[in-house]
């Protein structure tokens, strides 16, 4: 029985016991997980998890309500829809209930890598290897993971939509005393992982980091790596171009205002990776620019918060959108047009604080600044200012005439996202950029190096 | 709440309801049921620039292994005209002001000051470095245990799963070990640590029982059970009054600590001036930093109205696994914090 079978007798369920006014839509996935984890310089951890989650919306007598299940035989088809169909008995009428999606045309399949779908733990742990081979004796930690997602959508206005989907990533640390350097990259197939290539760049970033000295706080110019602007775009999706946040006024964008430097553009690009064609709704997904040369364009909807506003819904049905809003998840910052291909992981300059070319030609434009290769734990102190506080980690370096010639302990910073990115404030893109790996797989941010004007560091290591 | 000022009301409610065994070829036949629940409510007011939220009882709301009484228990409509007219109340508020000064914290961000600063610190997997890559490592040296001055000697930390009713409460870990109360810090000291078996076997040491996975098909791994502090001989009131110039922050708004669970920057929902031991003007964005250690070593005035918070969205490990903590806590002064970071 394939998932587009499954979401179609949900369907037919629904509308058995509820009637036939009752409005259903389905969406059945199954995901295959793996990850293979190391410490210490081995492996403590290898997991596999393959599952079939359903996520069943109806509107039954003006009420709305959601469940979900794992169980896929005539029990716990059953079991969902009538635990679903109780719960909307008992919700409050719901008048801006958007309705379904109707029937329209979606591709068919994301990007799909049999040989990923399908890997074995042995493929993943030549990768560790590779990577623990290469940081030359250092300590080693990280993790690589494969994931495969077959999918189906159905609901009682007709529409259905399926697919398949791949993603590989490796993220991983060498340990130099107590200076680390990481390395990290998403990838549509495990095949272009290259461990060693990006075990000898953590490596070289950790050497390179011994020794920090402390400076003082202050606003420094930045030159920020990739795993850093991931941070930068994940902040932005959730809090700036959220279309519920934005509706509720608490979002900083501004459709058809200059809020950022004419050199960003960035574009929420789904089928750009790994990702199902469709969103929980069923709703197809695009490329969809949020800036575009500087001025904010869009932010992205799912159907309740796109009928809020008068518009549609983006393709950014999600779980949890309810609540938090619809979220892009897989957004790219543009690098300069007619410029070099994506970065592939490995090295192209001799590994240190300095390990690719890209980031060279930023840093060698900076009189006195920093060289940030990581951030960690940013949390929000004011959503619709977006001003955040977090830390630097794994690596940062000051730079003087455009070369790295210390590093430095980590800082703690408290900026405003959406002014270090101004208009003005952008001082260069690098021009390859390199997809970063979220915690979730099917998640992913991708950038390039970006050089800032200031960045705003409240606190040093000493506090 | 919207008569009452707010732009936006929001009501939270969260139940889970885990039955479990536990078998193992060394003989355990261990059968539990833990029923968690909760829930709160929170208030925006939206400014030109900025937003202000003031929620109770806490942000999320408060949790524990109970029932529906808890939720009951929490009188939550009572609470809405007020929370409303603070949130819109601070849009106009002054700043928290910048600088060095003494700091009173209420419970509930207390309770995740020793959930980030405590709790995760002394969490033995991290010690050792199986988390380095994601969550981090530790400040703490195992070198060190049972000698190393964490806080002043008003600081005892206790790791008890067999709270009653508390978020962090079981009867026996993922591993088959009982339920048992341990010391973290006893009078300022670090004494203990939250470990599993294997944990345990590789650092030498002779207890685990803190090791919990978020479901069937995840690892176990260590994680917080109630780490809290035990009670002081004050009330709030009291440390208010014997306060000459402060700020008293409650509720948090944000979090933040770096990988070694050291340098820390928390924001609150709301402040208010302490001046020559009274309670003066509210405060808007009050946020505070520091150093674990320092901080803790600072403590001179701890309350004995504890609360057992729950907090029920603890992330670790990878694949992400989402864990349901408890921790005791009560108002607490720190001298000489510094207060009023902003961008």
């Amino acid at each position: 029985m394939t998932e587009l079978d499954v979401a179609g007798q949900v369907v037919e369920l629904v509308r058995r016991l509820a009637g036939p006014d009752a409005q259903a839509e389905v969406a059945v996935t199954r995901h295959d997980l793996a990850l293979t984890r190391f410490a210490n310089s081995f492996i403590h951890q290898n997991v596999a998890e393959s599952g079939v989650s359903l996520r069943l919306r109806l509107h039954v007598d003006g009420r709305t309500a959601a469940g979900g299940g794992s169980l896929v035989d005539a029990d716990g088809l059953r079991a969902l829809v009538e635990r679903t169909v109780a719960a909307a008995r008992l919700c409050p009428p719901d008048p801006a209930w958007p309705g379904l999606t109707p029937p329209t045309a979606v591709r068919s399949s994301g990007i799909l890598d049999e040989d990923t779908a399908y890997s074995e733990p042995d493929a993943r742990a030549d990768r560790v290897r590779a990577f623990v081979d290469a940081v030359g004796g250092l300590e080693a930690a990280g993790y690589c993971r494969t994931s495969y997602r077959s999918g189906a959508f159905a609901n009682s206005a007709g529409h259905t939509a399926q697919g398949r989907t791949t993603e590989a990533a490796m993220d991983g640390i060498a340990r130099a005393g107590g200076a680390d350097g990481v390395a990290r990259l998403c990838a549509d197939r495990l095949a272009d992982l290259d461990g060693a290539a990006l075990g000898a760049r953590a490596a070289g970033k950790a050497r390179a980091a011994a020794d920090p000295v402390e400076l003082r706080p202050g606003r420094y110019e930045v030159v920020l790596e990739p795993a850093a602007v991931a941070d930068l775009l994940q902040n932005f999706s959730w809090y700036g171009f959220n279309g519920k946040r934005y509706a509720e006024r608490q979002s900083f964008a501004e459709p058809g205002a200059a809020q950022f430097d004419p050199s960003v553009t960035l574009v929420d690009d789904p089928l750009h990776g790994s990702a199902l064609p469709y969103d929980l709704e069923g709703t197809a997904r695009r490329a969809l620019t949020l800036v575009e040369a500087g001025v904010t364009r869009a932010v992205a909807h799912d159907r309740r918060s796109g009928a809020e506003v008068g518009g549609g819904s983006t393709g950014h049905g999600m779980v949890g959108a309810s609540t938090f809003g619809p979220i892009p998840r897989n957004l790219r910052l543009l690098a300069p047009t007619g410029t070099g291909g994506p970065f592939d992981g490995g090295a192209d300059a001799t590994p240190g604080a300095v390990a690719d070319r890209d980031t060279a030609a930023l840093v060698a434009g900076v009189r006195r600044g920093l060289l940030v290769s990581d951030f960690w734990y940013t949390r929000v102190l004011d959503p619709k200012s977006l001003v955040i506080t977090g830390l630097t980690r794994n690596g940062v370096w000051l730079v003087e005439d455009g070369v790295p010639t210390r590093a430095v302990r980590d800082f703690r910073f408290t900026e405003s996202y959406p002014r270090a990115l101004a208009p003005g404030a952008v001082l260069g893109l690098g021009r390859r950029p390199v997809r970063q790996p979220d915690r979730l797989d099917g998640v992913w941010w991708e950038a390039p190096p970006l050089r800032l004007a200031a960045w705003n560091f409240t606190g040093g290591a000493s506090g | 709440m919207r008569e009452h000022g707010a732009d936006l009301a929001e009501g939270l409610y969260q139940v889970w309801d885990t039955a479990k065994w536990f078998v193992s070829s060394e003989g355990h036949r261990i059968d539990q049921r833990i029923r968690e629940c909760g829930g709160g409510i929170s208030a925006t007011s939206i400014g030109d620039g900025e937003t202000q939220r003031r929620s109770y009882p806490s942000y999320r709301g408060q949790y524990g292994t109970t029932g529906w009484e808890l939720v009951e228990s929490l009188d939550l409509a009572a609470h809405a005209a007020r929370i409303a007219e603070e949130s819109r109340a601070l849009l106009t508020a002054p700043e928290c002001p910048a600088g060095e000064t003494d700091l009173i914290l209420g419970g509930e961000q207390l309770a995740l000051q020793i959930h980030e600063s405590v709790g995760h610190a002394i969490e033995l997997d991290r010690i050792l470095g199986w988390e380095a890559a994601f969550a981090g490592t530790s400040w703490l040296d195992l070198a060190q245990l049972g000698s190393l001055r964490y806080g002043s000697e008003l600081m005892n930390v206790t790791i008890d799963p067999t709270i009653p009713g508390a978020l962090g409460s079981f009867g026996f870990d993922d591993e088959g070990s009982p339920a048992v109360r341990r010391d973290a810090v006893r009078e300022g000291r670090w004494v203990g640590v939250l470990a599993g078996r294997d944990s345990a076997a590789v650092a030498g040491l002779d207890h685990g029982g803190s090791v919990r996975a978020d479901g069937w098909a995840r690892l176990p791994m260590v994680r917080m059970t109630n780490v809290g502090l035990e009670p002081g001989p004050h009330t709030l009131d009291e440390i208010v009054a014997a306060t000459d110039d402060g700020v008293l922050m409650d509720l948090n708004r944000s979090w933040s600590i770096d990988d070694k669970r050291l340098n820390f920057q928390f924001g609150c929902e709301i402040g208010w001036e302490v001046k020559k031991g009274r309670r003066g003007r509210m405060l808007r964005n009050p946020t505070y930093t520091g150093i674990g250690p320092l901080f803790w070593r600072s403590m001179d005035m701890l309350s004995s109205e504890t609360v057992a918070w729950g907090t029920p969205n603890c992330g670790k490990g990878q694949p992400g696994q989402v864990g349901h903590t408890g921790h005791p806590a009560a108002p607490a002064r720190f001298r000489d914090v510094r207060v009023g970071v902003r961008a």
